[in-house]
């Protein structure tokens, strides 16, 4: 039995940003061989995990996706005695300067993000926030030293030991989207001591931070017959739009949109009342911002899921989530997994939800 | 016994355990005002150490090393110079300001601190150290405009949890959570300013000159306006004195568009590597000049790189103690540190050892002859 807080905690202190996926991949293979019948590493370097249901072949199958890539940065050039960066993933420019960072050259160098004075800064760049551009990462190193160790396109991870917060929550980096990670493994917990009649497949996706790439190629290679991408959702906090986020603590998200087929939206929300789990609606217009959006348009198209864990201050490294908010996702899911009847595609319906 | 005479030739060096006091000291939370965790490291380095120490009304540490030494070269009691050296406690940091529920506490700076350098950042609360941080909204919910302001203080609040107000209140302090860490050459660390300076005085405590009386204060407030460095002096009542801190190095490169118009960096303030950085002047304090031309003369003869720290803005203790009574002729010696009150600085080892080994150098060439003639 794996407990889920010191493995996540594991997770967030890994690194493994977007295309760069094997130190985390590691972790998660070694957690999950007990738990899966077989595991495999796809093309792109998605971890593929395979729990074979008790039905009669052909059996169907669902995969459930949470992306195990992470945002960091990545190295330009070497300056003096400082390197140029650029991003890996969605980055706000504000949260950079003074945070550490671990920079994985020949050896991994701890160093720190700098924002020049503004008297180093071209002109119209001495006001307000300092742009990526003319950010530094500053190592201790000097200049020799550097171009020793560095080569442009070296990976940036940030470095931040995970900090346990009061409410049962944990502040860290990487959270996004480790702890969906975390979720699957609980759900894969609960479901050796269930009985389930479909195969499931754990997918650990790489790349969803840059192109949703490893979700959309391992869909297409597994041809799940139902999909559900397991992502981190935002977390409600001071100065944020209440109406765009979701208070922690209080449940995962259910996902209601385009990307999301309403039958299967109904039917997690059913059983989530029927088991009184407690759940969010997260409407999502548009683009849900998951693996999902990819998913659902592979080969002839999958009947697909969000399910969402609220996190607050996405993006920067000091995310914030509650542990029963992940128990509860992996609950869930194993419930929905353990009810699910080889007829159900057929009673699946796009319309009257 | 070992004679003092021996102790005292030694030639001084950081080594591993002068690196771990650093480590313990820069670990240490002591926002102005609220100095006692480092107080009681340094309470328990010099103790045992030093002829006298007291800890004065508003937290300083002073201590007096008095080495009485009998050989017949030292000078008599009444003319030995009193020599004061002080090095800040207090660091930069947060107070919380007001309770919203939830774990969320409003909060203002102590001391100068970027509000840009807040965002996104992990901190210890109080004096258990108790973790939260200070998010954002996500980049998700921001706009291309929103962007380009930078984030208020205002906006801000550090989050310690649900419930988190069960282990934190309004009026405790707070600072980064930044772990000392050595990058080969060189220590990053929260608080090296003037971390830098009380371990280095913690070492000439432990080495006294015999030649003097040596003075050390470790004072309190710094940040928040020389405050306790002015009372300080004014108990220690010496007749010099040497402000020992970490001053910046803001020695990056200038913005380089292309060949033609690379901005060259002639306001670096100091350089990392080049030796301990000698005032003339600041903000707050036109140094003695014969204190300089004696630190440079030290310098100069014992091969001890230094450099000048270039004059400009900015102030030490220094400021605060050459004024108090009726003046004590001063000046600042700072180690460089880039990213000063920042949640990570950056200083290299041998700047801060060729600090300390000029230090002690100059204190012991030091007599009363240094002001045989007017300023």
């Amino acid at each position: 039995m794996t407990e889920i807080l010191p493995f996540l905690k594991e997770l967030i202190s890994a690194p493994g940003l977007s295309g760069y996926e094997k130190p985390v991949r590691h972790l998660i293979e070694e957690t999950w061989k007990p738990l899966t019948d077989e595991l495999s590493v796809s093309r792109l370097g998605s971890l593929h995990g395979l729990k074979r249901g008790e039905g009669t072949e052909p059996r169907p199958g669902i995969l459930l996706a949470a992306h195990m890539d992470a945002i960091g940065l990545m190295v330009t050039s070497v300056v003096a005695d400082w390197l140029h960066v650029t991003a890996i993933g969605g980055l706000d420019q504000r949260v950079l300067p003074g945070q550490l960072v671990t920079v994985h050259a020949r050896e991994d160098l701890a160093g720190v993000i700098v924002q020049p004075p503004a008297h180093l800064l071209p002109e119209d760049a001495q006001e307000g926030p300092v742009a990526l551009q003319y950010l530094l990462v500053d190592t201790g190193l000097s200049h020799a030293e550097l171009q020793r160790q560095v080569r442009t396109g070296d990976l940036i991870s940030f470095e931040r030991e995970p900090l346990d917060l009061t409410g049962e929550t944990l502040a860290g980096r990487s959270l996004d989207n480790r702890t969906s990670l975390a979720a699957l493994t609980q759900c894969l917990q609960e479901l050796q001591a269930r009985r389930h009649l479909w195969d499931v497949w754990v997918v650990a996706s790489a790349q969803e931070e840059e192109t949703l790439g490893g979700a959309r190629t391992s869909a297409f290679q597994l041809r799940p017959h139902l999909a559900v991408a397991v992502d981190v959702t935002f977390g409600r906090s001071p100065g944020c739009p209440e109406h765009k986020t979701y208070p922690l603590d209080k449940g995962p998200t259910l996902g209601w949109g385009p990307n999301i087929h309403p039958g299967l939206y109904k039917s997690f929300k059913d059983l989530a009342d029927r088991l009184e789990i407690p759940y969010q609606v997260e409407v999502m217009p548009r683009h849900s911002g998951t693996d999902a959006f990819a998913m659902q348009i592979v080969a002839e198209g999958i009947p697909s899921m969000v399910i969402g864990i609220p996190l607050r201050y996405m993006h920067t490294p000091v995310e914030v989530v509650a542990m029963k908010d992940i128990t509860r996702t992996g609950h869930l899911l194993a419930e929905f997994i353990a009810q699910l009847q080889t007829d159900y595609l057929e009673k699946l319906s796009w319309d009257d939800n | 016994m070992t004679p003092r005479r021996t102790a005292n030739d030694k030639p001084l060096r950081i080594g591993a355990a002068q690196i771990r006091l650093l480590e313990k000291l820069c670990n240490a939370c002591a926002i102005s005002g609220g100095e006692d965790e480092v107080r009681a490291i340094v309470l328990q380095e010099v103790r045992r150490h030093a002829a006298e120490v007291k800890v004065d009304a508003l937290g300083n540490i002073l201590v007096n090393c008095r080495v009485r030494d009998k050989s017949s070269d030292q000078p008599k009691d009444s003319q030995r110079l009193r020599v004061m050296l002080a090095a800040h406690m207090d660091e930069v940091g947060f107070m919380l300001t007001h309770d919203e529920g939830d774990g969320f506490f409003r909060f203002d700076t102590v001391g100068g601190l970027d509000e840009r350098q807040l965002v996104g950042k992990a901190v210890w609360v109080g004096k258990s150290h108790v973790p939260g941080v200070i998010g954002t909204k996500p980049v998700h919910l921001t706009t291309a405009k929103e962007r380009k302001n930078a984030i208020t203080l205002d906006s801000l609040r550090i989050d310690i949890g649900p419930g988190g107000n069960s282990k934190v209140k309004v009026g405790e302090r707070g600072t980064f959570a930044t772990r000392f860490t050595r990058l080969g050459a060189s220590l990053r660390a929260k608080a090296l300013d003037d971390r830098l300076g009380v371990a280095t005085l913690i070492e000439l405590v432990k080495n006294p000159p015999s030649n003097l009386d040596l003075l050390v204060a470790f004072t309190v407030q710094e940040e928040v306006g020389l405050r306790g460095a002015r009372v300080a002096a004014y108990a220690l009542d010496p007749d010099v004195a040497i402000a020992v801190d970490s001053t910046p190095a803001n020695d990056l490169p200038g913005w380089d568009q292309g060949e033609s118009d690379a901005l060259e960096n002639a306001r670096y303030n100091t350089r990392l590597g080049a030796g301990p950085a000698i005032y003339i002047a600041d903000r707050s304090t036109l140094s003695d000049p014969r204190l300089i031309r004696h630190l440079v003369e030290t310098a100069e003869n014992l091969n001890i790189p230094y450099q000048f720290r270039q004059p400009g803005g900015g102030g030490t203790d220094a400021g605060a103690i050459h004024l108090a009574r009726a003046g004590i002729p001063s000046v600042s010696v700072s180690v460089p540190g880039r990213y000063a009150h920042t949640a990570a600085g950056i200083a290299r080892i041998s700047d801060w050892q060729n600090t300390l080994i000029l230090l002690h150098a100059a204190l012991k060439r030091m007599s009363s002859e240094l002001l045989a003639s007017p300023r």
